[in-house]
C-alpha cells in the first residue's frame, strides 16, 4: 500500500488550511460592491398574504431594493422543483403544489419567505426588513400527518386533495398474506422516526454577482453539489443559462443532505443580483436554518413481522405515513419510497415483503434527505421489530438475527434490491466478541444491586449506497443519472490535478482521492491537488451525498487513471525501445519488467508535452477524463451493539460502551473512515437520544435555536470501539462500499433497543428524553 | 458609530463601528479575520470563540465597547509562522477535525481548557468542558482526543520552559 497509498493512515492535506483559520466558505469570501439580503419571513404557519406594503423600508437607510413574489412571477422565475418522479399504487403521477421562491399569495409554514430586503449593510437590510408590513389572512394549519390525511383537515394545496401527495407501495401484498396466514407468531410494533433538523454547522449562505458586459451569473453558494444546482437553476428556475453561469462551493461547512437542495434564498439572491446590478450576499442565521433547511425523518409507521415455528421470518408489512412539510423539496418525493423501502429487507432472508407510504403535506418546512436518508428509518423500524420479536419469542437477540440472516450472495430481496456481497455474521461476532456479549448477564445482576437498571441493544444494518446505476434510478423515476465524472491532469513536470465532480464538505476527499493517485502512479500527494466544487473548473459531476463520493467519484478517477497509465506505458515502450507490455510501475518510476531500464513519471509527462519523441500518431499531452456509472449500488452494513445503565430515579440514560463493526469493503483512509463512523454514530444517538424538532398544533416551531433543539454534545456521547470487517465490493474496482451514513443508519436503533431492554416495555420512541424513559418505566 | 482601539493578533488597531456591533462582526467584516465563525445566534456553539486578554470568550456574546482596549487572540494568530501550535498539531495529527467550520472555536476553547486544567485533564473533564463548542461532524471522538494529545504536548513545552 506504501505509505501515502491505499490503506493508509494518511492525515488530511486540507487540515492545514481549517486549522489556522484559512478555511474559505462562502461568508468569507469578499466581493466589491456586494449588497446584503435580509429574508421577510412568515409568522404563521398557514396564511393568505393580502398585501405587503414596502413602502416604508423602501425609505428606510441603505436600502437598494425590496422585492417580493410580485418581481418573482413577473420576471417568469420559475418554481421549485422536485426532482424524483414517484406513482402512486394507482399508477397517477403523485400531487405537487406549486412552490414559489418568495410567496406571492399563500404562506404554509412558519418561516416561508414572502419578500427580500437588499441593502448597503446586512444591519440596514435586517432593520428595514421589519419595516416591511405584510397583511396575513390566517388560514387553519396542520402538522401532524394523521390529523392532515384526517376528514376535514385543513387543505394545503388544491393540486393534492386530502394532503396526499402519494399512495406508494413495493413489495407483493398477496404473498405477505400468504405469509401471515401460516405464521406461527406476528410481532407487531408502532414506531414515530422523529424529525430532525440537520444543523452542519456553517449555514446556507449565497454570494451572487452578475457581468453585464459578459452577461454571466457567479453563484458562491454551500452547496454539496454545484453542478446540479448550476443545472437546476438554468434548466428550471429561468434565472441564468447554463453556459453563463458558474456555481462555486468552495469550503463547505457540513452538510448532511441539506445543501444537497436548492433552496429559495440561494435562487433569490441570483435572481436579484442581476435586478438591482450589484453582488447580493445572503448567509442565513440559525434560526432561519431551523426554520427553513429541509428536515429529515419524520415518520410514523406500523411494522408486523410474522415467523414460523422455528422462527425463521416469513414476511414483513409495513405502513408509513411520512411527512413532506408544506413543499415538495428537490428529491424528497424518493427518500420515503426508494431509499426506504427497498432497504426493508435489511440482513435477513424474507421472502416476503409489503410497504405502503403514504406521503403527507403539512404545514411544516420541507423534509428531505438527512444523513442516510429512508435507510435510518429502514434500519430502525427493521431492528426494533427484530428486538421486539426476540423478546416476544423468548430467544437471544443475536440468535435470532443470526438464524435469519443472508448468508449466500448474490442475493435479491422481494424489494427491488440484489445484495452483491457481504458476511454478516463476521460483523455480529465482531460486536458480540468486543462488547463481551457473553459477560452481560453478569454485568447487569451488578447493576442491578446498585440501583441501575442496565441494558443492551442490537443493530444489523444494511444500506445501499452509490446510488446507481442511472438507468435502473431513472427506470425509477429519478430526474438525473447518478454516475460520476473525474479528469486527471498531468503537468510536464509531472504533477497532478484531479477534477471530480464529487464535493467534499468535510470528507476530506483532498487527502483520500489523493492517495488513489500515489498508490497507482506512485506519485507523492504533496504534488497531487484535488479539484472539485467549481463549475468553471469540473465539467459536470453529480456531488456527494449517498456515500457516494469514493465508491462513484472515486471509481471514475481509478477509470481516468486507467487511461493515464496506459498512454504513459505506450510513450516509456517507444522511447525505451520495449515492448507496451512490459512496462510496469514502481515506486513512482515505469520500469521495463526484469530490466534496469526505468523512466521516471516526471519524464515521461515531459515527453507527453515536449512531444518531441512520441509514438507514430499519438497526441500530445497527457490528460484523461472518464466517467463512471457503477454497475449496481453498494452495501455497506455491520452490527452495532450499543450498552447502557438507566438511573430509574431520573430515567436518564449513559453509555458503558458502543461497539461497531462496520463492513465498508476496503478502507482507503481508515483514519477518515472511523471519522465517518463515530459521526454518523454520534448523530444516530442524537436522533435516539435528544435531538427532536418540535412544531405546536398551530405549526409554531418550538425547536428554533440551539437552545431548544439539543444537538449531541461532547459529554452526552461516549467514545466508540471501532471494529472492521471486510468483503470486497466486486461491483467497483477499488471494492469499496462508502462509509459517511452507516453510523447514523443503525445507531439509534441500538440505543432505543438497550434502553428498552433495561427497562423492560418495548414502548419507547425517539428521543429516549430522561422525562420519557421515566415515564416509560413507571408505565412499564 | 464609535472607535474601537484594541490588539488583535498582537497588532494595535482602530476601527470605527457601529455601537451594535459585535466583536465576531468587527473580526470578520472589518479586520478579514475570517477564521473566526458565526454558527448560532444564541451563543451555544463555540465556532465564534477567541481569546480575550488570555480568556475563551464567545465573540458573538460580547459587544465591541466590551473589547475596547483589550487583547484579541484568534486563530489566525496561533501559530508562529510555519511552527503550529500544539493543539493546532494534534487536531490534524488526531483527526480531530472534518468541515473545519467548528474547528477555530473548538481550537480556541480546548486551549483555554487545557491552561486551566493543567496536566489533570481526563476524558469525562475535557467532554464536560467542551459543552459549549458544537461539532455535527466528528462526534466528538477525535476531538477529545486531540485535546488529550495537546495537553501532553503543552504541559511538555511547558516544562522545558
Amino acid at each position: 500500500m506504501g505509505i501515502e497509498g491505499i490503506g493508509a493512515r494518511v492525515t488530511r492535506k486540507e487540515d492545514r488550511r481549517f486549522i489556522t483559520g484559512k478555511g474559505r466558505y462562502v461568508d468569507d469570501v469578499k466581493v466589491y460592491g456586494a449588497t446584503h439580503a435580509h429574508f421577510v419571513r412568515s409568522p404563521h404557519a398557514h396564511a393568505r398574504v393580502k398585501g405587503i406594503d414596502t413602502a416604508a423600508a423602501e425609505k428606510m437607510p441603505g436600502v437598494v431594493a425590496v422585492l417580493t413574489g410580485r418581481e418573482i412571477v413577473d420576471d417568469k422565475v420559475g418554481n421549485l422543483i422536485c426532482g424524483w418522479m414517484i406513482h402512486s399504487k394507482d399508477g397517477s403521477p403523485m400531487k405537487m403544489g406549486a412552490y414559489p421562491a418568495l410567496a406571492p399569495e399563500v404562506v404554509r409554514y412558519v418561516g416561508q419567505a414572502v419578500a427580500v430586503v437588499i441593502a448597503e449593510t446586512k444591519n440596514q437590510a435586517r432593520d428595514a426588513a421589519e419595516a416591511v408590513v405584510v397583511t396575513y389572512e390566517e388560514l387553519p394549519a396542520v402538522v401532524n400527518v394523521k390529523a392532515a390525511i384526517a376528514p376535514g383537515a385543513p387543505q394545503l394545496h388544491p393540486e393534492a386533495p386530502g394532503n396526499i401527495v402519494y399512495d406508494w407501495s413495493l413489495g407483493d401484498e398477496a404473498a405477505v398474506n400468504d405469509a401471515f396466514g401460516k405464521a406461527a407468531n406476528i410481532v407487531k410494533l408502532d414506531l414515530v422516526n422523529n424529525r430532525l433538523a440537520p444543523n452542519a454547522m456553517e449555514p446556507r449562505a449565497a454570494l451572487a454577482q452578475y457581468d453585464a458586459a459578459e452577461e454571466h451569473f457567479t453563484l458562491y453558494t454551500t452547496s454539496q453539489n454545484p453542478h446540479v444546482a448550476r443545472l437546476v437553476l438554468s434548466a428550471f428556475y429561468n434565472i441564468a443559462p447554463e453556459h453563463k453561469l458558474r456555481v462555486i462551493a468552495p469550503d463547505v461547512g457540513g452538510g448532511f443532505g441539506s445543501k444537497i437542495f436548492i433552496y429559495p434564498e440561494e435562487m433569490v439572491a441570483l435572481w436579484a443580483a442581476k435586478r438591482v446590478g450589484r453582488p447580493v450576499r445572503w448567509t442565513g442565521d440559525r434560526t432561519e436554518a431551523f426554520l427553513t433547511d429541509a428536515n429529515g425523518r419524520d415518520h410514523v409507521s406500523t411494522a408486523e413481522m410474522a415467523f414460523d415455528k422455528d422462527n425463521r421470518i416469513l414476511g414483513l408489512r409495513v405502513k408509513t405515513y411520512a411527512n413532506f412539510g408544506a413543499y415538495m423539496s428537490l428529491f424528497s418525493s424518493s427518500v420515503p419510497t426508494y431509499l426506504y423501502a427497498t432497504l426493508l429487507s435489511g440482513q435477513y432472508d424474507i421472502p416476503a415483503i409489503y410497504a405502503e407510504v403514504l406521503g403527507v403535506y403539512t404545514n411544516t418546512s420541507p423534509v428531505d434527505a438527512y444523513r442516510g436518508a429512508g435507510r435510518p428509518e429502514a434500519s430502525y423500524l427493521l431492528e426494533r421489530t427484530m428486538e421486539t420479536a426476540a423478546r416476544q419469542l423468548k430467544v437471544d437477540p443475536g440468535e435470532l438475527r443470526r438464524k435469519n440472516f443472508i448468508t449466500q450472495f448474490p442475493h435479491q430481496t422481494p424489494v427491488i434490491m440484489a445484495y452483491d456481497t457481504g458476511d454478516f455474521v463476521a460483523s455480529l461476532d465482531a460486536a458480540m466478541k468486543a462488547i463481551d456479549y457473553a459477560g452481560f448477564a453478569a454485568r447487569k445482576e451488578k447493576a442491578r444491586k446498585e440501583g441501575k437498571l442496565r441494558g443492551i441493544g442490537f443493530s444489523c444494518y444494511i444500506e445501499a449506497c452509490g446510488i446507481a446505476p442511472s438507468k435502473a434510478v431513472g427506470s425509477l423515476g429519478a430526474g438525473v443519472g447518478l454516475w460520476e465524472s473525474a479528469e486527471i491532469r498531468v503537468n510536464p513536470v509531472g504533477t497532478i490535478e484531479v477534477l471530480t465532480g464529487s464535493h467534499s464538505h468535510g470528507q476530506g476527499h483532498e487527502t483520500t482521492f489523493c492517495q488513489l493517485i500515489a498508490d497507482r502512479l506512485g506519485v507523492p500527494i504533496e504534488q497531487v491537488s484535488i479539484v472539485h466544487g467549481d463549475t468553471d473548473k469540473v465539467q459536470f459531476g453529480m456531488g456527494t451525498y449517498g456515500s457516494r463520493s469514493l465508491a462513484v467519484g472515486g471509481s471514475a478517477i481509478v477509470k481516468a487513471m486507467e487511461k493515464i497509465e496506459a498512454k504513459a506505458k505506450k510513450i516509456v515502450a517507444h522511447q525505451l525501445e520495449a515492448s507496451e507490455d512490459d512496462i510496469v510501475i514502481e515506486n513512482g518510476e515505469f520500469k521495463v519488467a526484469g530490466t534496469d531500464k526505468t523512466m521516471a513519471f516526471a519524464n515521461v509527462a515531459l515527453a507527453a508535452y515536449t512531444a518531441h519523441n512520441l509514438p507514430d500518431g499519438m497526441e500530445p499531452g497527457l490528460k484523461e477524463s472518464a466517467f463512471y456509472d457503477p454497475s449496481n449500488f453498494t452495501f455497506p452494513a455491520g452490527t452495532y451493539i450499543c450498552e447502557v445503565e438507566v438511573d430509574p430515579g431520573t430515567g436518564k440514560t449513559s453509555f458503558v460502551n458502543f461497539v461497531a463493526a462496520d463492513d465498508f469493503g476496503r478502507l482507503v483512509n481508515p483514519m477518515i473512515v472511523e471519522g465517518q463512523v463515530h459521526g454518523g454514530l454520534t448523530q444516530g444517538i442524537g436522533q435516539a437520544l435528544l435531538e427532536h424538532a418540535v412544531y405546536d398544533d398551530s405549526g409554531q416551531l418550538l425547536t428554533a435555536s440551539f437552545m431548544d433543539y439539543a444537538m449531541p454534545r461532547a459529554d452526552d456521547v461516549p467514545s466508540y470501539d471501532l471494529h472492521h470487517t471486510t468483503t470486497l465490493c466486486p461491483g467497483n474496482p477499488l471494492g469499496v462500499k462508502g462509509c459517511g451514513e452507516a453510523g447514523a443508519i443503525g445507531a439509534s436503533a441500538a440505543v432505543i433497543n438497550a434502553i428498552t431492554d433495561a427497562i423492560g416495555t418495548n414502548k419507547l420512541d425517539m428521543p429516549a428524553t430522561p422525562d420519557r424513559v421515566w415515564h416509560a418505566i413507571h408505565a412499564a | 458609530m464609535t472607535t474601537i482601539n484594541l490588539t488583535v493578533n498582537g497588532k494595535a488597531v482602530s476601527v470605527d463601528v457601529e455601537d451594535r456591533t459585535l466583536l465576531v462582526h468587527l473580526l470578520r467584516d472589518h479586520l478579514n479575520l475570517t477564521g473566526t465563525h458565526v454558527g448560532c445566534d444564541t451563543s451555544q456553539c463555540g465556532a465564534c470563540v477567541v481569546h480575550v486578554d488570555g480568556r475563551a470568550v464567545k465573540s458573538c456574546t460580547m459587544l465591541v465597547g466590551e473589547a475596547d482596549g483589550t487583547s484579541v487572540t484568534t486563530i489566525e494568530g496561533l501559530a508562529q509562522g510555519d511552527q503550529l501550535h500544539p493543539m493546532q498539531a494534534a487536531f490534524r495529527d488526531n483527526h480531530g477535525l472534518q468541515c473545519g467550520f467548528c474547528t477555530p472555536g473548538m481550537i480556541m476553547s480546548a486551549i483555554d481548557i487545557v491552561k486551566r486544567h493543567g496536566g489533570k485533564l481526563d476524558e469525562a473533564t475535557v467532554r464536560h468542558e467542551l459543552e459549549g463548542n458544537i461539532c455535527r461532524c466528528t462526534g466528538y471522538h477525535n476531538i477529545v482526543k486531540s485535546v488529550l494529545d495537546a495537553a501532553g504536548r503543552m504541559n511538555l513545552a511547558n516544562a522545558a520552559e
